[in-house]
């Protein structure tokens, strides 16, 4: 094995690499948007007025969080199985995804709800409007922007942990850069292809999210224009 | 074959994993914390070249995932006449990562230090170096402490990727086990089980109690 980086191999590979790229993005995408459902679920059990289930829904977000996603993946794409549902790769990975993440978005969803002032609430009783009407023209659109930095976060979270998909056999970034690897047997290229795949998307990414944050901590006049 | 069958004759096994899932999570705990002492103080550096460095390196373990560093430590740095054996790429590469996030929570922690402690410091001519070490850097572990905590459970987390540069830990036995006897919902049921123990009945109320130790040295009782 030299140690000599061949652009001739990294060019030849290149096209492989990014076609790949797209399904991670896909998982990603589709993971997030499963993640954002299953969070609002959690926020529904957390918020829900019978203790039984507060308290069964906070063990487990606490059990889901407290445990390593890799052994999830395993769990869900190894066990299901034995009771006779036989799901592919791509649906396990994402159902598993989705429940991961959407532990941590209910946090989040959380966070941004008490992040409502309590007057907020007590004037829309005071002008009798119903609960529903409340959320829908007061709470929420007051809540939503504080949420988006959190979201933002795990957005990016959710795509630097698609290559775990790997292990499972969905043919994502990580999955094309093991196999091309496997089959040269240079591994050297393609790993660090796709360190740099992952750093020019989620450092935009991450930098785009920090902008939208301090848009919204000056809306909210958390800050002040000067302090930038 | 009943749990209790499954578990006398596969328990040791994957109690052997956790012990290697335990060295591994001490040290690559030990090593991010140095990491994110140095790099976020390197952060708040006036140098440019100092703090420029640490931004590259934040920017850069933070935006690549775990697992793409991991395996190129394990598999790309023998390229370049380094070869690392599998528990020391493990703990380097989660070290290294969780080194970036945890100098961002430094950072935060020394710039949420009130103005006045540093005005205050100043005043009593405090050269900067006895500035930091006696006046800030004590002040920095209350603030710190809760995210740093959230971090660390997300490294005990992530320690289960070692198995993927076969590291023999919990999460490896696991596999294997499944592979020899299909049993997916013992083997993996456990694991998840022996993770979610450690975490909730050991690692998060060590965590608690240095809160409340940090706390009580700075003088506040109450957090």
């Amino acid at each position: 094995m030299n140690a000599e980086w061949r652009w001739d191999f990294a060019i030849e590979i290149l096209p492989q690499m990014l076609l790949a790229t797209l399904n991670t993005i896909l998982a990603a995408g589709i993971g997030y948007a499963i993640a954002a459902v299953v969070g609002l679920l959690f926020l529904l059990g957390q918020r829900t007025p019978i203790k039984v289930v507060n308290m069964i829904n906070r063990e487990i977000v606490e059990f889901i969080r407290s445990t390593p996603l890799l052994i999830q993946l395993f769990f869900v794409y190894f066990v299901l199985p034995q009771f006779g549902i036989t799901l592919s790769a791509w649906v396990c990975g994402m159902i598993t995804i989705g429940l991961h993440f959407g532990t941590y978005l209910s946090e989040v969803y959380r966070g941004a709800l008490e992040g409502v002032p309590k007057t907020q609430w007590e004037a829309c009783r005071a002008l009798n409007f119903s609960t529903f009407y409340t959320y829908r023209k007061i709470v929420l659109p007051q809540a939503f922007p504080i949420a988006i930095p959190g979201m933002g976060n795990y957005l990016v979270g959710i795509f630097k942990d698609t290559p775990l998909l790997s292990t499972i056999g969905v043919a994502e970034l990580f999955h094309a850069a093991t196999a091309v690897g496997g089959y040269h047997y240079r591994y050297l290229e393609p790993y660090t292809i796709v360190g740099l795949i992952f750093l020019t998307l989620s450092i935009p990414a991450a930098m785009w999210i920090r902008k939208i944050e301090k848009n919204v901590n000056l809306a909210q006049g958390k800050i002040k224009k000067e302090q930038l | 074959m009943s749990y209790f069958a499954f578990l006398s004759e596969h328990g040791l096994t994957m109690l052997l994993g956790t012990v290697t899932t335990i060295k591994v999570l001490v040290c690559s705990t030990i090593l991010y914390v140095i990491i994110s002492l140095i790099f976020g103080l390197m952060r708040l550096s006036k140098n440019p070249i100092i703090q420029g460095t640490a931004t590259v390196y934040i920017e850069f373990f933070r935006g690549t995932s775990l697992l793409v560093q991991l395996f190129w430590f394990y598999y790309v740095l023998p390229f370049f006449g380094l070869t690392l054996e599998a528990f020391t790429a493990g703990v380097v590469a989660i070290g290294m990562n969780f080194g970036a996030y945890g100098a961002e929570i430094v950072r935060g922690g020394v710039l949420a230090v009130p103005k006045g402690q540093w005005e205050g410091a100043f005043a009593l001519n405090f050269t900067p170096a006895k500035r930091m070490r006696k006046i800030i850097i004590p002040q920095i572990f209350p603030i710190i402490l809760p995210p740093a905590a959230n971090l660390t459970v997300e490294l005990l987390k992530a320690t289960a990727l070692v198995a993927l540069v076969t590291v023999v830990d919990l999460t490896f036995e696991a596999k294997q086990i499944n592979a020899i006897t299909w049993l997916s919902a013992q083997c993996f049921g456990t694991a998840l089980l022996i993770y979610y123990i450690i975490s909730r009945f050991f690692l998060v109320p060590f965590l608690r109690w240095l809160e409340v130790i940090a706390a009580r040295k700075v003088g506040k009782d109450r957090i």
